[in-house]
């Protein structure tokens, strides 16, 4: 034990050592030791899909590799379901909506939600670094926000489980019936609670893909649920790619189809779905304005674009990508901007001192690349933060572009990735049009210490969200989704209740 | 000698003919009695009312709640004082008994006061102040979708009619309506009454004609934000909302429900404004 003490001290000291500082243009930057997050966690060798209370090897029999976006390397194997493997599971769906799951009161449904709530928080050091491992997006958000996240949405779902009636005033709601979600690979774990929390609530049975980059954290909360004793059925994790979604979406016996990815998949998916009598929710892609006005408190405006932009390596269908500074600030906010960025810590995600981590998949990262070459010869200016990133795994430094035209790809296309397109504008009402002018209409964010034009600019804003003065907050019992292209339906607060109810 | 006319289309404030110049001969239902010659609408006119309403969309919403309850009693207003005409519309077009037809027409004008009501309420219903674990104020508001357009029922209930489009018009939208090939004659009763009521022009917009005919140009039209398709045939609902992804239009199905805040809540979009609460 003293030995050990010792030994503490010993690499601390020379941690302290080692620290060292870089002078450049734009002031010091520091450079940190390496503060590996520590927590093992169990992998199995292959994992099968969950239905109907357990983990079953697939009917296709095939596996497809999971990877560690931060190495490159094979984490495990997940099973690639077939049209087989999904029916399988809205069968067992089906069972358990007609039998113990639909007969069950609202109380008793909410306390298996409460009880998975409690078990997330249990385990949340565990899912934070398996998200990590299969997601490559930094710990210190993994353990700060999506974990957190998880475990709130739970619970606050639990509470409603039994309150349906107060939900639309003077309407009697009743559940759907067996839902089929799909998810994406940016917030896995917390998209799965976004999708699996409400429907469990109002009644429905779920089956569940999520992403077939990310699904390991998914799988676990299987694991969760079997530890919860949640009624056999009730929820059914199928892995798989574009196959296993579109036999998801087709599936004759499944009464809701919600879907969180692309605004092209999601129209794809709409339009098959649209010849049947499935209801639908959409939450899809954006494009959204971040707009600071010159009597913002600049100073916060700024952490509001670092983190609009590059928090999750920019992987965030919310992100503020569009920048739109009032001119008269241009100059000074783009000096402050460029320090800024040098100072984010690019590298593996699994030091806790790090802040763009991983790109999720090398598709990802080449489409970035490639969007970003595109712009490059689309005008305007491009700058990059010069950092040194690992050899190994999916990474791109931040960078922005400035001063392009407003049709250029980078103004208009949802890149998906650290890459912040800025324009400037003179009057509110350019701000506005500006902001408005995009297909997507998921999110906003405006920066000014004048409240009456806060509320003025927020509520021109054609868009489901919109942060004033803050930016990418997200909490369970506030509503998520988009205007127009952004998709349909909300997530999150009351009114993510509503796509999983039928009003009588 | 009666004079027979050619019912015209309102569209933007006006009353119109079709661009196409197109009519088609109108007979009470169950007969071969021609009543009127009804304009059928053309995908010009469509396209021109969708013209109309985009920029009186933007006019509706900027109104004050107060305001727009006042409009739509003031609607009640006219369509009571054209209480007869509309008895005598009715009579003309349909096989509906007098009784019935009264009691039609006075359940109409219900209508316009329930939804009258509505205006300055729902948004205190349907919106919320949601408690996030974190010192922000948080509140969701229920905004307009835009341009809606209404496909209506083959089988014409007037007291249905005016629900759906109420129903629209409460959270701020503009409308299109296709009214029933069963009874085109409404459009200009009903459309006086909106003429007369100080709803901007525009707002409502009401057309005859084969609507599921245009489906596919309504349905793939950038500037429309919703349909609500309150027509029996399946088909062409599926057709409609799998045709209606480009720019991802809200459909809402078929529905056997009036004088309901969930009929307003279809065509409402939730804004959640975020804002740190300090120093």
């Amino acid at each position: 034990m003293a030995k050990k003490k010792k030994k503490a001290t010993k690499s601390q000291s020379k941690s302290k050592t080692k620290t060292k500082a870089k002078k450049t243009k734009s002031g010091m930057i520091f450079e940190y030791d390496a503060a590996p997050e520590s927590t093992k966690v169990q992998i199995d060798k292959k994992y099968g899909n969950f239905i109907d209370g357990d983990f079953i090897e697939p009917k296709s029999k095939k596996y497809f590799d999971t990877i560690n976006p931060a190495t490159g390397e094979v984490i495990t194997k997940v099973s690639l379901s077939s049209k087989e493997d999904v029916d399988q599971a809205v069968k067992a769906a089906r069972s358990a909506f007609n039998s113990e799951w639909g007969a069950l009161s609202g109380a008793e449904r909410g306390k298996y939600l409460f009880r998975i709530a409690r078990l997330i928080q249990e385990r949340s050091r565990e899912l934070a670094v398996l998200e990590t491992l299969d997601g490559g997006k930094p710990i210190k958000e993994s353990r700060d926000v999506d974990i957190p996240l998880v475990a709130q949405y739970f619970f606050y779902y639990a509470g409603w489980a039994d309150k349906l009636e107060y939900l639309v005033p003077g309407k009697k709601v009743e559940p759907l019936g067996v839902c089929g979600q799909i998810i994406p690979w940016n917030f896995p774990l917390l998209m799965a609670a976004w999708k699996i929390a409400p429907a469990l609530a109002a009644g429905n049975t779920v089956v569940i893909k999520p992403a077939e980059q990310t699904s390991l954290t998914a799988l676990r909360l299987g694991e969760i649920f079997q530890e919860a004793g949640l009624p056999k059925g009730v929820v059914n994790i199928v892995t798989g790619a574009g196959e296993t979604g579109e036999a998801i979406t087709a599936h004759p016996d499944i009464n809701k189809i919600a879907f969180t990815g692309s605004t092209e998949v999601g129209k794809i998916i709409s339009k098959v779905a649209g010849k049947t009598h499935k209801k639908l929710t959409m939450e899809l892609g954006g494009k959204s304005a971040n707009i600071i006005f010159a009597d913002a408190a600049i100073d916060q405006a700024l952490e509001g674009v670092i983190s609009g932009i590059y928090f999750n390596q920019g992987h965030v269908c919310c992100a503020g990508s569009r920048l739109l500074l009032e001119e008269s600030i241009k100059d000074k906010f783009l000096k402050k901007l460029q320090k800024r960025m040098m100072q984010i810590r690019v590298g593996d995600p699994m030091d806790k001192n790090t802040d763009l981590g991983a790109i999720n998949s090398k598709e990802q990262l080449d489409q970035i690349k490639k969007l970003v070459k595109l712009g490059k010869t689309e005008g305007g200016e491009f700058w990059q933060v010069e950092t040194s990133l690992p050899k190994k795994g999916h990474y791109f430094a931040p960078c922005y572009f400035v001063d392009q035209s407003g049709s250029a790809t980078i103004s208009r296309e949802e890149v998906f990735g650290p890459v912040l397109s800025i324009s400037t504008f003179r009057t509110p009402e350019e701000a506005i049009a500006k902001a408005n002018d995009t297909n997507y209409g998921l999110a906003a964010g405006v920066w000014s210490e004048k409240g009456s034009k806060i509320h003025k600019v927020a509520g021109a804003l054609r868009a489901g969200v919109v942060w004033a003065n803050t930016y990418n907050k997200f909490d369970a019992t506030s509503p998520f989704g988009g205007f127009k292209e952004s998709g349909y339906g909300r997530e999150g607060g009351r009114h993510g209740l509503l796509p999983y109810l039928e009003i009588l | 000698m009666n004079v027979l006319k050619t019912v015209k289309m309102y569209v933007g404030g006006a009353f119109i003919r079709s661009e196409s110049g197109a009519t088609e001969a109108f007979h009470r239902e169950g007969t071969d009695e021609e009543v009127a010659r009804v304009c059928v609408a053309s995908r010009k006119d469509f396209r021109n009312a969708v013209v109309a309403a985009k920029p009186a969309a933007e006019v509706w919403k900027s109104k004050t709640a107060y305001n727009k309850a006042q409009i739509l009693y003031r609607m009640a207003e006219m369509a009571q004082a054209k209480e007869s005409e509309f008895i005598n519309v009715l009579l003309d077009a349909t096989q509906l008994s007098e009784e019935d037809v009264m009691n039609d027409v006075q359940d109409m004008i219900d209508t316009f006061v329930y939804y009258a009501g509505w205006c300055d309420k729902y948004q205190q219903v349907l919106g919320a102040v949601n408690p996030v674990a974190s010192p922000y104020h948080n509140f969701t508001t229920p905004e307009n979708m835009g341009v809606v357009v209404h496909i209506d029922s083959d089988n014409f209930s007037l007291v249905k009619l005016v629900d759906n489009i109420c129903s629209i018009l409460v959270a701020g939208n503009s409308v299109i309506s296709f009214v029933s090939p069963k009874c085109p004659l409404i459009v200009t009763t009903l459309g006086e009454v909106f003429q007369t009521s100080d709803l901007p022009a525009g707002v409502v917009n009401l057309l005859s004609g084969d609507a599921i005919g245009l489906s596919s140009h309504i349905s793939q039209h950038m500037e429309v934000n919703a349909i609500s398709f309150q027509n029996e045939n399946e088909n062409a609902f599926f057709e409609m909302r799998s045709n209606s992804v480009d720019n991802m239009k809200r459909v809402i199905p078929l529905r056997d429900k009036r004088k309901s805040l969930d009929l307003v809540m279809d065509f409402v979009e939730l804004k959640t404004v975020w804002h740190p609460i300090g120093y």
